[in-house]
């Protein structure tokens, strides 16, 4: 049977929380599809990665240690992980949607010419009849991802290329270790039947990695600012706020490509996903993508000066009124109750 | 030193202000029915390509797009900022692509243009987002790709050396020429317009627009000078295998296409008063939502 490929990213001799939650995700698939799981670790210094992905359900870690393969490149990521998918065959392969998957996922994509679904918000096993020609496919992977300015949700399926590959943002998924002890075997790769010259066209010069300033997926309680903040000074606003409630700030797209928040904070298809206790939307209209990221929250409260902004709907309580007089309202009582 | 350096960029319908006539009953888009625009990375790419021109005055800018015969405005647009010259890649047959599909008439568009030093393109394309063509082209022409440029810090005869912007950090890097660059929002806006270059390059034209000018003067004079002269491009003058193309070519298929359904909660409903937000606060301390 043709197994599952899950590229995990490696930073600081730590796996991405992405790159867990996709072995995760692709344990689920592959009880359903009655194949294996097969990790990608294609770094240098991975003496103790296999223990941290072997939890998630991995059933093969393919291991390509090497002084030149770390920090990340395209080219020689590509050969490596092309030289796996050409050999073992299998049927999926997924890669976090981070700035190294989006890079590197394309590349193999092109490569295998095999199609590629980009910043998918779930992952489905399901069957596909073409419209044109009437075949049947039994167990293709959906692959599922709000597009076109959010207006539409399209299932995408690849049925006659292999691998059928995906990217998934951080968040998207749950990570979560499986309940049986897994026997996990170590592939290890040789390189240098690989890896020559021409993989090494560019090179790193410099590199200034900041450990993550924000981590929104652990936050409990966000407030998050929109394009109705209206500026950079408004999301103070909410800084303030959070800081007294003790929770963090979050952006959608339209506030972060206004130059409102930064890029770190943005929630949503194309940025992070949450499932805070409370979600403070302000001044936020609710795009699908956006939704996508947030709508798994326990309590969502909007505050809009539109009664009939889309995010209303998913919120539990409803605000009408202007973010700017009513946050400083909220710290006001907040302050006075909470003593 | 001068260089050729060729500037994908791409006319896409500007998704934030969508229609309910945006989609066609097979999931494809209606690209008539939204406004068109420039895609804005693809800006910020050109924009890198004209910091090179500023500096090496003999740089050749070529612009390379691909879509229906409207997008020749997106090669128009470029001249009014100093590109040079464009070529318009437009075809029904290639109508229904996928990423892979458009990767790979890209490329042969750009082994038909061909002697250059480097491609830019912008990062993604806001219809889409899937930041994928970039680096399928380089591949399809055994190029190195950098992605997630902000900025081209120093170009040499066959070393480019730029500036990335990663989700934690930057990274510099050197790569030997050619290469594929695409560039990140956060690079240099585009300049502006240039009135000049405006009225240098208004009547800049495609073959097939040239057909449509009845004034037999206007026409005579475009056809008299080689800079208005926008190239174009079919399946056959790139002697594209039809089974790479378009949707024959494209191996994700849209199986089916969803509106959005808001699932409706029961929404409390309040108003910005002292009562209404007193005893929100209240409620949400009781029930240790907060603090």
């Amino acid at each position: 049977m043709n197994n599952i490929c899950v590229y995990c990213e490696i930073e600081d001799g730590v796996v991405a929380d992405v790159s867990l939650e996709l072995v995760s995700k692709a344990s689920k698939l592959a009880s359903e599809l009655n194949c294996e799981v097969e990790a990608v670790v294609i770094s240098s210094g991975t003496e103790k990665i296999a223990e941290q992905i072997t939890p998630y359900g991995a059933d093969t870690i393919h291991i390509a240690d090497d002084k030149r393969l770390h920090p990340y490149t395209t080219l020689p990521h590509a050969a490596v992980l092309t030289d796996i998918i050409n050999r073992k065959k299998p049927q999926i392969v997924l890669v976090g949607a981070t700035s190294v998957g989006r890079d590197l996922a394309p590349r193999i994509a092109s490569e295998l010419r095999c199609g590629l679904t980009a910043d998918c918000t779930d992952l489905v096993i399901g069957d596909y009849s073409d419209p044109k020609s009437g075949r049947e496919y039994k167990n293709l992977l959906y692959q599922i991802r709000p597009a076109f300015g959010g207006n539409i949700i399209a299932t995408i399926v690849n049925p006659e290329t292999r691998p059928q590959m995906a990217t998934v943002r951080e968040g998207v998924m749950k990570k979560e270790k499986t309940a049986k002890q897994h026997k996990t075997k170590i592939e290890k790769i040789d390189t240098m039947k690989i890896l020559d010259n021409v993989n090494f066209a560019v090179k790193i010069i410099e590199r200034h990695i900041e450990p993550r300033k924000v981590n929104l997926g652990a936050a409990q309680i966000i407030v998050a600012g929109g394009f109705g903040v209206g500026s950079k000074e408004g999301f103070d606003l909410l800084n303030d706020l959070a800081k007294i409630v003790g929770g963090e700030v979050g952006a959608s797209r339209a506030a972060v490509d206004a130059g409102y928040a930064d890029h770190s904070r943005q929630i949503g298809q194309t940025g992070v996903t949450v499932r805070p206790k409370l979600y403070i939307a302000c001044g936020i209209s609710g795009a699908i993508q956006h939704r996508a990221g947030m709508d798994s929250s326990a309590q969502i409260i909007s505050i809009n000066t539109d009664p009939e902004a889309p995010i209303n709907s998913i919120a539990d309580v409803t605000l009408v009124g202007d973010l700017h007089s009513v946050i400083p309202k909220m710290i006001k009582f907040y302050k006075e109750q909470s003593k | 030193m001068a260089f050729r350096i060729i500037v994908l960029a791409k006319q896409v319908p500007d998704t934030r202000n969508v229609g309910e006539d945006a989609m066609t009953s097979d999931g494809t888009v209606n690209r008539a029915a939204l406004p068109a625009i420039y895609n804005p990375e693809d800006l910020n790419a050109l924009e890198q390509a004209l910091l090179i021109k500023d500096k090496y005055a003999d740089t050749e800018i070529i612009i390379l797009t691909m879509g229906p015969p409207r997008a020749a405005d997106i090669i128009r647009e470029s001249m009014f900022r100093d590109a040079d010259s464009g070529y318009l890649v437009t075809d029904k047959r290639f109508a229904g692509a996928d990423t892979l599909a458009t990767s790979y008439v890209i490329s042969k568009a750009v082994e038909k243009i061909g002697n250059y030093d480097l491609i830019l393109s912008g990062r993604q394309a806001i219809d889409g987002d899937t930041a994928q063509v970039g680096p399928q082209t380089a591949e399809k022409l055994k190029l190195p790709q950098i992605t997630y440029a902000e900025e081209i810090i120093d170009i040499k005869k066959d070393k480019v050396t730029v500036k990335r912007r990663l989700e934690r950090g930057v990274e510099v890097v050197e790569s030997s020429l050619p290469a594929l660059i695409t560039v990140h929002s956060s690079a240099e806006k585009c300049r502006p317009k240039n009135a000049k270059l405006y009225m240098k390059y208004k009547h800049a034209k495609t073959p097939t627009e040239l057909q449509t000018i009845a004034d037999d003067y206007l026409n005579q004079s475009v056809r008299n000078k080689d800079y208005l002269q926008i190239e174009e491009l079919s399946v056959d003058d790139l002697k594209c295998d039809i089974q790479k193309i378009g949707l024959a070519g494209s191996p994700t298929k849209v199986k089916k296409i969803d509106n959005v359904v808001l699932q409706s909660k029961d929404s409390k409903v309040i108003r910005d008063n002292d009562t209404e937000i007193r005893q929100l606060m209240q409620d949400l301390i009781t029930n240790h939502t907060l603090g």
